[in-house]
């Protein structure tokens, strides 16, 4: 099964550069994607909000700026968010493609719903079931292969898997398996972003174990291309993409803030699962608050003067 | 058993250009071989990465390739056991676990390198096939049923050097149990490799008590067929279960389960591994005698009328 992402399909295939992305409309988008997530926090319990709004930018930008699809609108590249528990940004950016509807969403981990906390294959856009850390980049080598295989039967270009991991992913063995062996069996469409938010539960990642870093580092020394970047910087993700070495794996290794964009989540480790009460919820809101709030729809933050490219997946 | 596993994969494989297989350390051997080299591209060897193993043949599967994830049994099911239930079982994938030695197979090598309960262990798991060939021939049919099935499955397989059972047999029937010998008045039921045991113990009722015992081989062990031993348990007044398994999960103790709600009228002895692990370094049929499995052990105990479990008086 491959995702369709879009209702409205375009003339051809996208691919989508650094040069074409639109880092304003991104910007707003992710701003209604967190006011959006907040509203979801009222009413349901334990929704890791702040590993979800680490990982948002990433995400908006694999779906917005890097993925292809094709005339049908079928998507042609394959996102997986390894760390799981990050499910609500996926779901946000799933939504405001129209691949998830509001209903979906408004029954999210509700009895008549069908989605839970973390993404499971089989529901719309979600291309494998994650959860349990550690386990999407293995299935990404395997998707990889398969895209390989492919391409050399069609003789055309493999499809690009993108993956999320967190850096508390880092920390399994099954992790470091898989980035061992992607540069063995010659995989090059791959492209893993680390959401290098500095945070396991317990506390930080550099306490635990400050050999960790430089991440990057330990990709490079197990034959993988890696860049460091702002991951809350949209421009900064596509353009690490545009460098990939075709013939490589490419970790980027994305510098993002825990609970970014409200302030008083930012880099404290109980909003890994705790919902904001209505006061803090105001307050976020007032901070995530569009500086044109007239020209914008409240839900999808597009901006209806100037339609948007990622407005059409 | 390996052979005839290498035979029928590389037959299956010139039907069906979406096999896979995929290895952790395992030389290919026999028609394997041949496999590699004919289609390099759809033969992996992850090395010593049982997580992986599984987590990428569960990727391969996500985009409609059928691979056989392929090493030791114990390797291939326990290391990676999250990976088989959320990557294989819980998103539901054509993956075929092959596991090879399984059992007390590989019996100086010691409990490390065991499966004594593997079949509780794949049985238990939502979504899960589970087989256990006895002989090379039925081997040839699992593989071949198991190239065409649609979701997960556990492939028990011996070692090497088993002798054929199923030449007079019916044919192999996937869900149902299989006849290897006509009886009447005793029969013997038994999976894997051990079923030589079990026709061994049959011919030795037949020589020094003239009771004709038949033999069957339970090759589908999930979903067990309930109706065919439901009529063995009806149709022979003694009824013996044979298995290189620990009891707990294995058949012994879903037969003894089924003659209870049956209220079946038969005696029933249930011969299995013991729960214990047993620090015995000799050959494989060693080890089986240090669990009390073998036919000088196992006659004497079947063939005294008033032992046995008479569930209904």
């Amino acid at each position: 099964m491959q995702t369709t992402l879009a209702t409205t399909s375009v003339s051809d295939e996208i691919r989508f550069g650094a040069a074409a992305f639109d880092v304003s409309a991104a910007q707003r988008r992710c701003r209604a994607m967190r006011r959006r997530i907040l509203e979801l926090s009222q009413r349901l319990p334990a929704l890791h909000i702040a590993p979800a709004f680490s990982c948002l930018e990433i995400v908006d930008t694999i779906y917005h700026g890097l993925m292809r699809q094709a005339p049908d609108g079928r998507a042609l590249d394959t996102f997986i968010l390894s760390k799981g528990h990050g499910a609500l940004a996926q779901f946000a950016v799933l939504e405001q493609l129209g691949v998830m509807s509001r209903a979906d969403l408004d029954t999210c981990c509700h009895p008549d719903g069908h989605l839970g906390g973390h993404p499971d294959y089989g529901s719309p856009g979600i291309e494998a079931s994650t959860g349990s850390l550690g386990h999407g980049l293995p299935m990404a080598l395997g998707i990889c292969l398969a895209e390989s295989e492919r391409s050399r039967a069609a003789s055309g270009q493999a499809a690009t898997v993108y993956v999320v991991t967190s850096d508390g992913e880092l920390m399994e063995g099954s992790t470091w398996e898989a980035v061992l062996l992607a540069p063995t069996l010659k995989i090059h469409n791959l492209v893993v972003f680390v959401d290098l938010n500095g945070y396991i539960s317990g506390g930080k990642t550099s306490v635990y174990h400050p050999n960790l870093y430089p991440v990057a580092d330990k990709f490079r020394a197990f034959g993988w291309q890696a860049i460091d970047c702002d991951g809350h910087d949209q421009t900064s993700l596509t353009k690490a993409v545009d460098s990939k070495d075709p013939l490589r794996p490419l970790a980027v290794v994305a510098k993002t803030v825990k609970g970014q964009g409200v302030s008083y989540m930012q880099d404290k480790p109980m909003w890994h699962y705790r919902s904001p009460n209505p006061s803090e919820y105001q307050q976020a809101l007032e901070e995530l608050a569009e500086p044109d709030s007239n020209a914008l729809d409240p839900n999808t933050g597009r901006s209806s003067a100037s339609p948007e490219r990622g407005s059409q997946i | 058993m390996r052979d005839a596993f290498a035979r029928a994969f590389y037959d299956a494989s010139q039907l069906n250009s979406k096999l896979f297989m995929v290895v952790a350390d395992i030389s290919p051997a026999s028609k394997i071989a041949n496999f590699k080299t004919e289609c390099p591209s759809r033969f992996i060897d992850v090395g010593i990465a049982e997580q992986t193993l599984i987590g990428l043949s569960a990727g391969l599967a996500l985009r409609g390739f059928k691979p056989f994830a392929y090493t030791i049994a114990n390797f291939a099911i326990y290391r990676p056991f999250e990976q088989v239930r959320d990557d294989v079982c819980y998103q539901n994938l054509p993956v075929t676990i092959v596991g090879m030695g399984a059992g007390i197979a590989y019996s100086p090598l010691g409990a490390t390198h065991h499966t004594l309960e593997d079949v509780a262990v794949m049985s238990s798991i939502p979504n899960m096939t589970v087989l256990a060939p006895c002989d090379p021939a039925e081997t040839e049919a699992a593989v071949h049923f198991a190239a065409g099935h649609t979701g997960p499955l556990y492939l028990r397989l011996g070692k090497a050097g088993e002798p054929n059972l199923t030449a007079q047999a019916q044919p192999f029937e996937f869900g149902k149990i299989r006849q290897l010998r006509p009886g009447s008045g005793a029969c013997v039921l038994s999976y894997g490799p051990i079923t030589k045991m079990a026709c061994d113990l049959a011919d030795k009722l037949q020589a020094e008590r003239g009771i004709p015992a038949a033999v069957y081989s339970v090759h589908t062990l999930k979903p067990l067929d309930t109706t065919g031993i439901a009529a063995v348990l009806k149709q022979f007044p003694l009824v013996v279960t044979l298995e290189e398994h620990v009891e707990r999960g294995g058949l012994g103790a879903q037969v003894k389960q089924l003659a209870w709600e049956t209220a079946a009228p038969c005696r029933l002895h249930t011969f299995a591994l013991q729960d214990r692990f047993i620090h015995l370094y000799g050959s494989h049929q060693q080890l089986q005698q240090a669990h009390g499995l073998s036919v000088d052990q196992l006659y004497p105990q079947i063939s005294n009328p008033f032992q046995g479990t008479s569930l209904h008086g």
